[in-house]
């Protein structure tokens, strides 16, 4: 993924050094080497480590559950979720991105919108839950107006908000803020001159997005919708107000098996499932490397 | 220099020794209570008193205020013993209690005692301390440890709570599949998780013809009550039931019936055809970080002041038989107890397994 895009490694050859000096270069990155070691490496080792292991020794039978139904489908349920919030986050964010980035750089709209989108996507958890619960929900007075006046959103007692449907409208409530956040400074860079010249050129507006602007931005899109995957993926406290029964995404199926009081406690099998949310991580993050390869070849 | 080196070394002799005696001294009274069986055990009362309030703190976990009346009880002992009260994670389980025993080990953050449910208690006991408290032979030999690792506290009925302002009155369980219900009802956690859950899943078996050692007619029941789209799938506490998002809550009658302070027309209904009944346990840390605060704190629960507080919040204490008995009980709360007609059924650790195994296979499916 760094790799990808950095001329220092791919293009420059392996220089022939004469002789074995020792080099102090290294120490300097000694600070970040051993962060990601601790808050990384280290406990990833645990996680699947563990994943092998039960009370009584190595099993692999942690990784045989994940086939259970319920299991499958939450895996599936995380991926959808994590996918449409990351993808109708990145969309809707990035057309507001837009309208922030052509308007007025001191003007009080982006002030106002690029502080509220500090504030609302770190918005998050019980309280996001609850707000939803209580401005929408069942018991709500606006559903309870409405329903008795002949708008009746959950038509037969289908209450959507407390389920995946409810989840990708609450996920979306912090992940189009924080693709504002994100996406911003690459809109920004954006110079105005460059559509002139589009248009000095006789290029129409289709041209100027197919061949200039669109191109530009799509590295920090794909990467920006990269992190939207991941921030929902591991979206956990949101879900677990909204939605207590069943696990029907694996953060809620990795809390059943950690916290369970009833007996099923299953510490190696939630580290199983932990090491799903990390393979999925992988799986995205090198179809993102691939991606961008693709789109930032002609900087090369 | 050398008067210099010698003086240095002579001062860090002294200070290594002060450090040593006073760790000694520390440790000989720590020890004592930490491995002390029982008051007496440990040097009296009033020895246990002073030791506690010597530490002058205490750790408990898991033990929401609004939980059989643990609010009132920090502040009585607080106000009684002088001795600052740590209530850690108020809204977890059983097993995030024993998780953090293990986690935290001997750290003065750990918890000092626990209340748990019965599965987590016997399933950690390599865990606990054994203590009997100075009522200890009140307590009913079914209900306790006999060294003293675990005893049962207090227990109550698995009930249906309602707001009658929003659905109509409840008098069988299957009243909760009609119209009148759609999106209204629900449990007070997932069952493959929750012990309160899943009993509230056998309560609903035994009323629809299973038995304590078939559960499946209880995640029979919750199917169709989500067929019916009258299954709400969030857990239901305090606020939800306040601002009226679960009007209809599968929960123990003494939490149930705390929801009247928010809710007057809330009311608690006891299916007399399914009478469940269990008991939470409590049990100190081996390697509690205030060894007698924690010991005083169980003296103090199993105090008859103590096991009026619970009954106050309407939880059943374990010794209300004896107190009965001796007189000591407070006769009014007793009376406020949701009526219920019938003989109890208690889960035996076997049933429970047998439950949460069939549970972890089917729950899932029914309910999505």
């Amino acid at each position: 993924m760094t790799a990808a895009g950095n001329p220092a490694i791919t293009g420059v050859g392996r220089p022939n050094v004469g002789g074995r000096r020792f080099s102090l270069n290294w120490v300097g990155a000694v600070p970040f080497l051993a962060y990601v070691a601790i808050f990384l490496f280290l406990p990833t080792a645990i996680i699947v480590g563990g994943a092998f292991a039960n009370d009584s020794g190595f099993t692999l039978q942690n990784f045989a559950n994940l086939s259970r139904p319920d299991v499958v489908n939450a895996i599936y349920g995380s991926v959808i979720l994590s996918a449409v919030t990351a993808i109708g986050g990145a969309i809707l964010g990035a057309l507001l991105t837009y309208a922030i980035a052509t308007g007025n750089p001191r003007g009080t709209f982006r002030r106002v919108v690029t502080s509220a989108c500090g504030v609302l996507a770190q918005f998050g958890g019980v309280t996001l839950a609850f707000a939803f619960i209580a401005a929408i929900g069942p018991a709500s007075a606006l559903y309870l107006y409405l329903s008795t006046h002949g708008l009746d959103f959950y038509p037969g007692g289908d209450v959507f908000l407390y389920d995946l449907r409810g989840l990708t409208l609450v996920y979306m409530y912090f992940q189009i803020p924080l693709m504002v956040l994100i996406f911003l400074p690459a809109v920004d860079g954006i110079k105005v001159q460059w559509r002139e010249a589009t248009e000095s050129l006789g290029g129409a507006t289709w041209h100027y997005w197919r061949y200039i602007a669109g191109p530009l931005l799509a590295p920090a899109f794909l990467g920006s919708m990269l992190l939207l995957f991941a921030n929902a993926l591991s979206a956990y406290a949101t879900a677990a107000a909204l939605i207590n029964q069943g696990g029907p995404i694996l953060p809620l199926q990795i809390s059943n098996a950690i916290s369970s009081e009833v007996g099923l406690h299953e510490p190696g099998f939630a580290k199983a499932q932990a090491v799903v949310l990390i393979v999925i991580v992988a799986f995205v993050s090198v179809l993102y490397a691939v991606l961008q390869r693709r789109t930032a070849r002609w900087l090369q | 220099m050398n008067w210099h080196r010698i003086n240095r070394l002579g001062l860090v002799v002294g200070v290594i020794t002060l450090l040593i005696s006073a760790c000694g001294g520390t440790s000989t009274t720590a020890d004592n209570w930490g491995t002390a069986t029982s008051a007496a055990g440990g040097g009296g009362m009033d020895a246990l008193v002073t030791a506690a309030k010597a530490e002058g703190k205490l750790n408990i976990i898991a033990t929401p205020r609004d939980w059989a009346n643990y609010g009132a009880i920090i502040d009585a002992f607080t106000a009684k013993y002088g001795i600052a009260i740590t209530s850690d994670n108020p809204t977890g389980s059983s097993q995030d209690e024993v998780n953090a025993v293990q986690q935290l080990g001997k750290s003065s953050r750990a918890p000092d005692v626990l209340d748990i449910g019965m599965s987590v208690a016997l399933a950690n006991t390599n865990l606990l301390a054994p203590y009997q408290v100075v009522k200890w032979s009140d307590i009913p030999a079914n209900q306790k440890e006999s060294t003293g690792l675990w005893f049962q506290d207090y227990g109550g009925y698995m009930s249906i709570g309602y707001d009658s302002a929003k659905v109509p009155a409840v008098t069988s369980l299957q009243d909760l599949l009609g119209p009148a219900f759609k999106s209204k009802v629900a449990l007070n956690g997932d069952p493959t998780k929750a012990n309160a859950a899943l009993n509230g899943v056998m309560m609903a078996s035994i009323a629809n013809g299973g038995s304590a050692d078939d559960i499946s007619k209880g995640v029979d029941f919750f199917h169709q009550l989500k067929l019916a789209k009258n299954f709400v799938p969030i857990q239901a506490t305090t606020s939800t039931v306040k601002n009226g998002t679960t009007p209809v809550v599968f929960d123990w009658d003494y939490l149930s019936a705390g929801h009247g302070k928010d809710v007057p027309t809330w009311k608690v209904f006891v299916p007399s055809s399914a009478i469940l009944l269990d008991f939470y346990a409590q049990a100190i840390s081996k390697t509690a970080p205030h060894p007698a605060a924690a010991r005083l704190w169980e003296e103090f629960l199993y105090s008859d002041a103590g096991q009026n507080f619970w009954l106050q919040g309407l939880a059943r204490p374990v010794r209300m038989a004896a107190m009965q008995t001796a007189g000591t009980i407070d006769a009014a709360a007793a009376a406020k107890l949701p009526p219920a007609n019938g003989t109890p059924i208690r889960l035996t650790p076997e049933q429970a397994t047998a439950a949460k195994a069939y549970l972890a296979a089917h729950w899932a499916a029914a309910i999505s």
